[in-house]
Parts: structure tokens; C-alpha cells; sequence
């Protein structure tokens, strides 16, 4: 079943918690609501649930406004972040309440009750725990025990908030996995909120980036990733290196980087900064191909597929990922100087969120074996940042 | 269940870094201990050698005498009406303030705690100047033939005005932590407001809840200086056991009075017994929980 919400504009006391949201979730997909804590994600979540109620606009089902109905017959799965089981019933009483609940005429009879509570805790592969009590459970298993609750009402649409937030780190990965391929099996429209950008990006077929009670972005994982649509966007999916500058006459300066920038023909500058993500990055001993800039080495963290370095300019740090072979190939030291060259930036312009909406994307013409040629280098002091 | 833990790991024998050494822990143990005795043990005893002293059947004739009776009868009604009435405020005061979200939510507990904030004997004068025969609503009461003052109502309803914070305070922290989480889940999976009461909250009160109604018992029982100004002293008509007690005690009838009083001194020690008994299944069923999950864990 599609959601589609419209609108929808909530506040608590003074906090405006969102603004004018609008959202389309179609039939069967599985999307993640992400964002920092306090962007409003999870009062969407509950607003699309019903267990509150947004001060303006409204929430469709399938096209039928739904704003006004109850959330007892929203038919709605629910998942809560500390799983909110009941604690004095047991496992099996747990998933099977929601069945026991209903009217007489609707509930099905005590056998039908427990075949169907039998078959759900074996989806969730918990079968063998059906007496014990939600204390006596892992974290893990928690986590199943309240999603087979929420999908024993055959919820039309499942809704989730932050479902792994309190897992370690291992559960965690496996219970995504394990999230993803059952909904691929039950293809229930599904909803999950998280801070995870990774967990977003691996679990979701799209994410809608929300920031202070707005939606910053909406696409499927690689699209948000490769091409996000605001620096906000851009800084939340993971590290980045900013280059302040400025933007004119159809160019970006930023320090020493210049790039084609087609957005802003006019001779008036502006201010704005570019983005460069730690993988984006190359780094070598000469600068032969100019369109780059020297920094010291600093730090280096071998641990990991990727080798991370940590670089200095005289603005501030510049963090690059490399892949083993060429760091081993490169053997830099510490404290040497490395000339690095970003392969892609992105350019937004600063001060005026709606120029920002449509991203600006800049590649170097030619990627091949000499990425940065094209590019003059301007003589301003390099100005580079990195924000988290 | 942190002092579960903690005590716990208290226990081995090595001493740890926050140990006292030996003479200090043991002046400390003795220091509690004498105080202990001298001001509870010494009196408890006192009271059963003076009831006594006289023998059994004089005792037993003592508690057996009518007026005697009738303050029981009276203490155990006003016990009766009080504490279910409490009951229900407390549990559906306590889900307001627990569960939702409202204007004028810190006025309403300040109001629960009032009774425990003025002294009983004001409660009681607050009662005389409403309903008393010069009172506020003196007048109209007595145009329409109801008394309430030095009468029975009185009496239950000074004990109710009094007894009113036990259950809500009971409650309330238990019920502010637990949070309303359980109770959404509920109701997204389709129970009402009734079901929900019953199937999901009341099991997680029932112990506090239990807790709350034997203190509220106890003290609706032994509540003195509120319904003494509102009783009016009627041997036999609104004299509850502490009120009878006092006047045996008044004319000079030592015996009968330390008799009347080891009633009321066995009812403190049913509800020690019943309140420790409560405390220990709601630790252990806690703890129980505990020990399963950490033994699932090493798994």
C-alpha cells in the first residue's frame, strides 16, 4: 500500500519539529527516513503511524486520506526503538496480542491464533523461545519478538524507528541483512527511521535526508550518495573535505581549485564552497599536473579495507582514503609533504538554499590518466576545511 | 536492580577500597542497633506487657467490650470506603499525570501531596469549618438533615482527605519511568483503552499498586489527630480504635487502653510483614528476569 504524505507541519510547544513536508512512499518499497537526531524523522514516523496527529496537513493510504482515523484502525505495524514489549507476557503472548484484541467477530479461533504465532516466531527464527519472558531475551532477539508483533496484525504498511539503534555493532549488520531479505520476501510497504547514514545506504531501496524538519533530499542510496542535492546532504553521508571560495563569471575559485561552473554565468561573485569526499582525493609526490594542492602528512590509520590519511594545509586538515595497494606503492611518511589533487568536487553556492537544490555536480573533464590538467591553478592561498 | 548488582559484588570477602575496618563497622551496626531498641523494640514490648498485665480475660474483655467493638467496626469501615476510593484516585490520577501531557500538571501534584503537607489536625479543622454547624455549608446540611461532623462521614472523610497521597505517590515514579510505550504499542495493535489497562499496565503496577494500598490501609487505620477533631468523641457511635484508645488511656484505664492499642500495634506488624513480602516478590521477580537474561547472554 503507497503512503503519501502532504504537507505536514508539526510543532511541541515552541520546536518546530516539521515544516511543510511532503513525502511519496510507493507500493512495497522499503525507505529510510535519515537524518540527525532532532531533523523530525521520527515525529514523521509517528505521524504516518497516527500516534500523533500533524497540526496541518494530512496522510493518505493508498490515496484515502487517513488523517483523521484512528490509529487503531490504521492497520499499521509498529516497530519502537526500545521495542516496548510487554513485559509481564511472554514471547508468544506478545505477537499473538494483536490478534487476541480484536473484536469478537474478527478474531480468529485459539488454534488458528497459535499456528499463526508459531509460523511468525519461526520467520523470525525464535520459535524455540515462545515461553520466555522479553527480560530474558538478547537485544537481538528483542528486536524480532517486536517485529513479528507488528507483523502478526498482516499490517499494511510497517513502520520502524531507529529499529537497531540499540544493538551492537555486530547484531546490528546481521539484523539488517536479515531486515532486508525478509522484506524483499513479504514486500510490505515499510517505513524505518535511522541516523545510520550506512544503515540507510545498505538496507533502503530509497532515503529521504531530512534536516530540521525538512526534507533535504529524496533517491534511491546512490543517488543520494553520489549526487546530493545540498551541503547538508553531502556532509551527512560521510566525511567530506570542504574548499571555501567563491563562484563567478561561470567559474568557482576555491583557493587554489578552479572549476567550470556553468551555474552562475553572472560576473557578480558569490560566496560558496566545494566538496570532496576522502576517496575523492588523489595524492602523489609532484605536481607536475597542477590542479591541486601541497599538504603535509600527518596521521595515517592502516586499519581497514581503505588506508585513511590525514593531511594538513595551512587552513586546516584534509582527510584521503586510499586503497592499499597504492598506499604501499606510495609508502608516504609522516610529516612529508604530498601534493593532493581532488578528482570531483561539488560546488554550492552559499547563502541561497533554493540555488543549492540543484546540485552542481563538477567533474573533471577528463578522468583518465590525467585527471586535473584542465584545471588552472590560481595563486589566492588555498583555503580547505574539513567537516564531518 | 543496580542494589542487586552492587550488593552483589559487595559481598566477597576481601575488603574493598570503601570498606570501613572492623571496630568502626561494628560501633556503627551497634550504634543502629541501640537506637533501634530503644525506640521501637522497648515500646512494642512495653505496649503487649501492659495489655497483659492483668491476665488474658481481662484482656480479651477489654477488646470484647461494646464500645471497644464498635470503634473496630467503625475503623474497619472507614478503612473499607477510604482506601478502594484512594485506590481508584491514585491509579487514574497517576495515569494522567504519567501518561499525557496537560495544563496545569505540576499544580495537580502539588494538590496530591497537600495532605502530606499540612498537619492532620488542620485537615481535620478544614472539615469542622466546611460541615461544622457554623461551617460554610453548616446551615444548608443541617436544612436538609445531614450531618457529617462528629458523625460518621466526618470521620471517613477526614481519613480519606488524608490517605489520599499514598497510592498516587506509589505510582507515579513507577509509572513516569516506565513511560507510554508499552501503551502505544498496544493500542497500534488494535486494543482499547480498557484492554489496554488491564492487559498492559495493571501487570506492571501491581506491586507498587499493592504496596501503595497497605500503606494507605495502615494509615487510614491508625489516622488520629484529623478524625479526633472531626469525631466529636461518641463512645460507640464515631470513636475509632486510636480515639478509644485515647480516652481508656484518659481514664486511667491503662490495661483496657494498652489493650485497644496492641490491636492496632498488630495491624502495624501485619502490614511490615505483608509490605516486605510485596517488596521481595517484586525484587525477585525482577531479579529472576535478570539472571535468565544475563545467563542467555553467555550463551
Amino acid at each position: 500500500m503507497s503512503i503519501e504524505v502532504r504537507n505536514i507541519t508539526k510543532s511541541f510547544g515552541s520546536f518546530t519539529a516539521l515544516k511543510d513536508v511532503s513525502l511519496r512512499v510507493p507500493s512495497g518499497e522499503l525507505v529510510a527516513l535519515l537524518g540527525p537526531s532532532g531533523s523530525g524523522k521520527t515525529s514523521l514516523l509517528r505521524i504516518i503511524a497516527g500516534l500523533d496527529r500533524p497540526d496541518a496537513g494530512s496522510v493518505l493510504f493508498e490515496g484515502e486520506d487517513t488523517t483523521r482515523r484512528d490509529v487503531r484502525q490504521r492497520r499499521v505495524g509498529f516497530v519502537f526503538q526500545h521495542y516496548a514489549l510487554f513485559r509481564q507476557m511472554s514471547v508468544f503472548e506478545n505477537v499473538a496480542f494483536g490478534l487476541r484484541v480484536r473484536p469478537r467477530r474478527q478474531r480468529p479461533a485459539e488454534t488458528e491464533i497459535r499456528s499463526r504465532v508459531g509460523r511468525l516466531l519461526q520467520l523470525v527464527q525464535l520459535d524455540w523461545l515462545g515461553d520466555r519472558l522479553p527480560s530474558q531475551l538478547s537485544g537481538g532477539q528483542r528486536q524480532r519478538v517486536a517485529l513479528a508483533r507488528a507483523l502478526a496484525v498482516e499490517p499494511k504498511v510497517l513502520l520502524l524507528d531507529e529499529p537497531f539503534g540499540s544493538l551492537d555493532a555486530k547484531v546490528r549488520q546481521e539484523l539488517r541483512r536479515w531486515l532486508r531479505r525478509l522484506h524483499d520476501e513479504i514486500h510490505v510497504t515499510s517505513v524505518f527511521v535511522t541516523h545510520d547514514q550506512e544503515e540507510a545506504l545498505e538496507v533502503a531501496d530509497r532515503v529521504v535526508v531530512m534536516n530540521q524538519g525538512r526534507v533535504e533530499q529524496v533517491g534511491s542510496p546512490q543517488e543520494v550518495f553520489d549526487r546530493p542535492a545540498t551541503p547538508f546532504v553531502m556532509s551527512f553521508l560521510g566525511t567530506v573535505n570542504m574548499f571555501k571560495g567563491r563562484v563567478e563569471s561561470g567559474k568557482a575559485l576555491l583557493g587554489s581549485l578552479t572549476f567550470d561552473y556553468p551555474e552562475h554565468p553572472q560576473a557578480e561573485a558569490r560566496e560558496a564552497a566545494g566538496y570532496a569526499r576522502p576517496h575523492e582525493i588523489e595524492v602523489g609526490r609532484d605536481d607536475a599536473d597542477n590542479g591541486g594542492l601541497w599538504a603535509t602528512l600527518q596521521g595515517v590509520n592502516a586499519a581497514g579495507s581503505l588506508v585513511k590519511l590525514e593531511l594538513r594545509t595551512g587552513d586546516g586538515p584534509i582527510q584521503v582514503h586510499l586503497p592499499r595497494d597504492r598506499y604501499e606503492a606510495l609508502a608516504p611518511r609522516i610529516g612529508e609533504p604530498l601534493y593532493v589533487r581532488p578528482t570531483r568536487v561539488r560546488v554550492f553556492m552559499e547563502g541561497e538554499p533554493e540555488a543549492a537544490v540543484s546540485p552542481a555536480a563538477v567533474a573533471p573533464p577528463a578522468l583518465g590518466g590525467d585527471p586535473l590538467s584542465a584545471f588552472p591553478v590560481s595563486r589566492v592561498p588555498v583555503s580547505a576545511e574539513r567537516s564531518a | 536492580m543496580q542494589p542487586v548488582l552492587s550488593s552483589k559484588a559487595a559481598a566477597p570477602t576481601e575488603r574493598g577500597a570503601l570498606t570501613e575496618p572492623a571496630p568502626v563497622r561494628w560501633a556503627l551496626i551497634g550504634v543502629a542497633l541501640g537506637f533501634l531498641s530503644l525506640f521501637l523494640l522497648v515500646p512494642l514490648a512495653a505496649v503487649f506487657t501492659q495489655a497483659f498485665e492483668k491476665g488474658v480475660s481481662a484482656y480479651l474483655s477489654a477488646v470484647r467490650e461494646p464500645d471497644a467493638w464498635s470503634a473496630i467496626r467503625l475503623t474497619l469501615l472507614t478503612a473499607g470506603i477510604a482506601v478502594p476510593l484512594n485506590l481508584f484516585f491514585g491509579v487514574a490520577a497517576s495515569w494522567c499525570i504519567a501518561k499525557f501531557e496537560f495544563p496545569g500538571k505540576n499544580a495537580l501534584l502539588s494538590l496530591i501531596d497537600l495532605p502530606f503537607a499540612i498537619s492532620p489536625v488542620i485537615s481535620g479543622v478544614i472539615f469542622v469549618l466546611l460541615f461544622g454547624r457554623t461551617g460554610l455549608l453548616g446551615p444548608w446540611l443541617a436544612g436538609h438533615g445531614v450531618k457529617i461532623v462528629f458523625a460518621v462521614p466526618g470521620v471517613v472523610l477526614a481519613t480519606i482527605f488524608v490517605t489520599f497521597p499514598f497510592v498516587a505517590r506509589e505510582l507515579i515514579p513507577l509509572m513516569q519511568a516506565a513511560g507510554s510505550e508499552e501503551e502505544e504499542a498496544a493500542r497500534v495493535l488494535g486494543a482499547g483503552g480498557w484492554r489496554i489497562f488491564w492487559k498492559v499496565t495493571l501487570p506492571n503496577i501491581k506491586w507498587a499498586l499493592l504496596y501503595g494500598v497497605i500503606l494507605c490501609n495502615a494509615r487510614a487505620m491508625g489516622e488520629f489527630g484529623a478524625v479526633s477533631v472531626v469525631s466529636g468523641h461518641v463512645r460507640g457511635l464515631t470513636n475509632t480504635l486510636p480515639l478509644h484508645v485515647e480516652i481508656l488511656y484518659n481514664e486511667y484505664n491503662f490495661q483496657a487502653a494498652f489493650a485497644v492499642a496492641s490491636l492496632l500495634t498488630l495491624l502495624a506488624l501485619v502490614t511490615l510483614v505483608a509490605k516486605s513480602l510485596v517488596e521481595w516478590r517484586g525484587a525477585r521477580q525482577l531479579a529472576a528476569g535478570e539472571a535468565v537474561l544475563q545467563g542467555g547472554d553467555a550463551r
